[in-house]
């Protein structure tokens, strides 16, 4: 049985009801997201200032970095008046104190229940300031209502590329890959460092690689975005000699792009299966006209040995999935790709942690954030992180689970931890 | 925005000193208007958020604070994601027994329930939660989106207690209403209203007292607990840190109430004076000075209402002299390598005084302090402690926080996390004082751990590396 199939087999009472340990987060929180991979950006959520601070703390948690992220504090009287000179103010006070080279406003569920007109805001604002004239600033919508935290992120690349990306010549030797929110910083480099040893020139829509990877930079102010891409290289972003969407859910964004600039596109699910890796080298051998450099070539004789190293312990295992929809594509493909069977995968749309517990029985293991911790606990069974929030594992800027490189991580991390639990049992039963 | 206690009531809070005097800047100025006794008073708790600005919590945030960590209770966030899905499983309070409020229940929204409204799910979800959890109760908590489109969730709570014999709490919590702390209020609001009093206890001739304002973050509270129980003292109720709904429900019950760091919750302690005629003592369990004196009050006043011997003045005189003595010994190492050391504290009110007591102990220095949030007799005392050269920060904010660092020389930041990685990115040793830390500083054991963790941070090798010249750097 499929995971959807089972996953449709959740009691849809049970579903409808009550949500019992969500993993689902805020689409602002996803926005925010995206919007920390432009060099020098703020997002402001146009909310109560709980909803910047609650994703404030759950991305600090994450990353273990300092976190621009401004709020409109909306409070009872600008809720019953409307908020739009709260968007103003706030992108005043920034652009006072912290000298942005973004500011992203991101709705919330209060304003857009609401209705406050984010963009009208935004253009008397350029009206009444004209000292502002030259900041950039994007609007998206991302109320609660509209998804989760990769629906937020995606909406978030759409509006960067629609309000940034001209037409225009074509860049020789460009490629733009517009990245959903299933690619940590740590994927976001391989992929860029891969491109970039085809000779070719990478640009990432968002770049969180230089931004959320965790490297210490004693100066740097921690009031904007220390890394990422400039808004000034978004402007060329349609300009590209190809352009490739990473994630079904940022496809809508770089499809408009790719139509809007006329430029050829191509798509890919996920990087985490060997053929899927293939398949991008060999795009890149065809538009580079170059080789393989020799580094990848081992790398994926690495990766292959790995596979036959590891499939003793995948092989038939059964794994439970809590993932968002492109990252538990991803981790799906890969886990199938190693013999390994899924015997549920859930999305935070589907169903909640509760429900998971419920419907999955015996399991070998579960792949989800650290909001799985306790669950796993209950199950007695081993939690393998991979998503967001992971709050009690270190390292989660440079975790790297696409290309051979990934493929070499997810195959050895995950196929410890099925050794490490095959041996415990084995030593239970001989004790 | 319906039955809801208006702002207006809540933020007159009487016992709370932000209304006693103006906020002035310095101690001359705020302790001359207290003493005059102006009028111009009552706006410490209306510091309005500012777009742009603002850094903290909500009140939906700070009602969580206050109430989640009742361990037996369903905690059932009626809003849209962002409200229930970021706040689940993200506090360090610690249970001794049930972990059902480590649960995150939330309806969350979708927009046809927010055009159409949510009651009906609202009344499902309740249902739904007492037949499968058995919860001793259930909290529901209000968000900015169910009292914009005025969902009538006291009126939902009370058909639907009638409907299953179960407490079903409304919390007026939109997050829109104020600040974090002004969230703790409506939390303790909540309590007064609708649980305590509700019930007697079953052992009403222990003598009892009610512990206010404590999270038992890191299990703080147990080290308090066993010094309590040496002296034969019950806690009734723990308002909240690892409390049982009708233990919460019998706090009427108890002789005293000790509200511990926190000024937020001081209408639960005020109202149950007047409901009651249960009076009320403020203490801190941070700091050996604070402990100490914090067991001497509530003795001494166990004693003058005759519900315990005079003897157990000796006993209590004698356990602060062993707990004191053992600290000492345990210190003495860490004080050795920490004395004179600088610290720049950026907390909340009542916060700073526990880590500055604490401060005491390890001959630790305080050359700066956040006064953001405190009174001004708050500033008062903190200008005598703090000496002629100490800074009284009033603004906020990562670049002023680096800038007084820098002024004052100093060798360590103690702050919340949010401050964390402002201090570290600039290779500043750093301890963590909020809700998610892993590591219990009350008592007179909390200072033990307290000293180590910031002897570990200070004197660790990570600094001279990271200060260190790469090599390309290094000019022959």
């Amino acid at each position: 049985m499929s995971a959807t199939q089972l996953s449709q087999s959740l009691a849809p009472t049970a579903r409808a009801i009550v949500s019992t340990d969500t993993f689902k987060h805020s689409p602002a929180l996803g926005a925010a997201l995206a919007l920390l991979g432009v060099k020098g950006s703020i997002p402001l959520l146009h909310g109560a200032q709980g909803c910047t601070a609650a994703a404030k703390v759950k991305l600090v948690n994450h990353f273990l970095e300092a976190i621009p992220l401004a709020t409109t504090a909306m409070d009872e009287v600008s809720t019953v008046l409307g908020g739009e000179e709260n968007i103003i103010q706030a992108v005043l006070a920034l652009a006072k104190k912290s000298q942005p080279e973004l500011v992203g406003v991101c709705s919330t569920a209060l304003t857009a229940t609401r209705g406050d007109d984010l963009a009208g805001a935004v253009r008397l604002l350029r009206k009444q300031q004209p000292q502002l004239a030259a900041l950039p600033i994007c609007v998206i919508e991302s109320p609660d209502f509209m998804g989760g935290m990769q629906e937020g992120f995606a909406a978030a690349v759409a509006s960067l590329l629609q309000t940034f990306a001209e037409p225009g010549a074509i860049i020789a030797g460009q490629i733009t890959i517009v990245v959903g929110a299933s690619l940590a910083p740590g994927d976001v480099q391989e992929i860029k460092d891969l491109v970039e040893a085809f000779g070719l020139d990478a640009l990432l829509v968002p770049d969180l690689a230089d931004s959320l990877d965790g490297h210490f930079a004693a100066s740097a102010s921690t009031a904007v975005a220390q890394g990422g891409v400039t808004v000034e290289r978004l402007r060329l972003a349609g300009r590209s000699e190809q352009i490739v969407a990473i994630g079904a859910s940022v496809l809508p964004a770089a499809r408009l792009l790719a139509e809007r600039c006329e430029r050829p596109l191509v798509s890919f699910d996920h990087l985490m299966t060997l053929e899927a890796v293939d398949d991008l080298i060999r795009l890149l051998m065809q538009w580079s006209g170059r080789a393989v450099p020799e580094r990848y070539r081992r790398q994926r004789r690495q990766v292959q040995d790995a596979l036959l190293d590891t499939h003793f312990y995948f092989g038939h295992k059964q794994v439970a999935l809590a993932l968002e929809r492109d990252l538990l594509t991803g981790v799906e493909a890969f886990l199938r790709s190693c013999g390994a069977s899924i015997a549920i995968g859930l999305t935070p749309q589907m169903g909640d942690l509760h429900q998971l517990e419920q419907a999955c029985g015996d399991v070998d293991l579960l792949i989800s954030s650290s909001q799985a911790s306790d669950l796993a606990g209950r199950m007695g069974v081993s939690l393998y992180r991979l998503g967001f929030p992971i709050v009690d594992r270190l390292g989660n800027g440079l975790r790297v689970s696409v290309g051979y490189g990934g493929l070499l991580n997810l195959l050895i991390g995950i196929g410890n931890q099925l050794l490490i639990d095959e041996l415990a049992v084995n030593d239970f039963s001989s004790a | 925005m319906v039955h809801a206690p208006s702002n207006r009531e809540l933020l007159n809070e009487p016992a709370c000193p932000h209304n006693h005097a103006v906020h002035g800047h310095g101690a001359d100025a705020g302790s001359q208007a207290a003493g005059q006794g102006r009028k111009k008073a009552a706006n410490g708790c209306k510091q309005k958020a500012l777009p742009g600005e603002a850094q903290g919590g909500c009140a939906f945030d700070g009602s969580l604070i206050t109430l989640v960590p009742i361990t037996d209770v369903a905690h059932l966030v009626h809003g849209p994601i962002a409200c229930g899905g970021h706040s689940w499983g993200t506090r360090g309070s610690l249970s001794s027994g049930p972990t059902l409020h480590r649960h995150g229940f939330t309806t969350d929204l979708s927009e046809h329930d927010i055009i159409f409204g949510a009651e009906t799910k609202l009344r499902q979800a309740i249902s739904a939660i007492a037949l499968e959890h058995a919860p001793a109760a259930i909290f529901v908590y209000a968000t900015c989106v169910t009292a914009l489109i005025g969902e009538d969730i006291e009126a939902v709570c009370r058909a639907m207690a009638q409907e299953l014999s179960l407490p079903v709490i409304p919390v007026h919590s939109a997050g829109y209403r104020g600040s974090k702390n002004f969230g703790n209020r409506l939390g303790g609001q909540a309590l007064l209203d609708h649980v305590i009093g509700t019930r007697d206890a079953d052992d009403d001739l222990t003598p009892s007292i009610n512990i206010i304002g404590e999270y038992n973050i890191a299990g703080e509270l147990w080290s308090i607990e066993l010094l309590l129980r040496v002296l034969g003292i019950k806690i009734q109720a723990k308002i909240t840190g690892d409390g049982r709904y009708v233990d919460i429900a019998a706090a009427h019950c108890a002789d005293l109430n000790v509200v511990i760091c926190s000024k937020a919750l001081l209408n639960v302690a005020r109202t149950m004076e007047q409901r009651y005629g249960i009076p009320f003592i403020e203490a801190s369990f941070y700091g050996s000075a604070n402990v100490s004196q914090c067991l001497r009050q509530i003795v001494d006043y166990l004693v003058d209402a005759q519900v315990v011997p005079l003897s157990l003045i000796d006993d209590c005189e004698a356990l602060i002299e062993s707990q004191t003595a053992r600290m000492k010994r345990r210190l003495a190492p860490y004080r050795a390598r920490l004395e004179g050391k600088k610290i720049v504290l950026y907390t909340g009110g009542v916060k700073s005084w526990s880590i500055i007591a604490a401060a005491q102990d390890l001959g630790m220095q305080i050359v700066a302090t956040s006064v953001r949030k405190s009174t001004a007799d708050d500033q008062a005392r903190m200008r005598d402690l703090l000496g002629p050269e100490g800074i009284l920060m009033e603004k906020g904010g990562a670049s002023e926080i680096l800038r007084v660092i820098d002024a004052t020389g100093a060798d360590m930041l103690i702050a919340g996390g949010r401050n964390q990685y402002t201090a570290l990115k600039a290779g500043i040793p750093f301890l963590h004082i909020n809700q998610e830390r892993h590591h219990p500083y009350a008592g007179y054991q909390g200072i033990v751990e307290m000293a180590k963790e910031i002897d570990e941070s200070m004197h660790s090798p990570v600094w001279e590396q990271v200060r260190r010249p790469a090599p390309w750097e290094v000019t022959a």
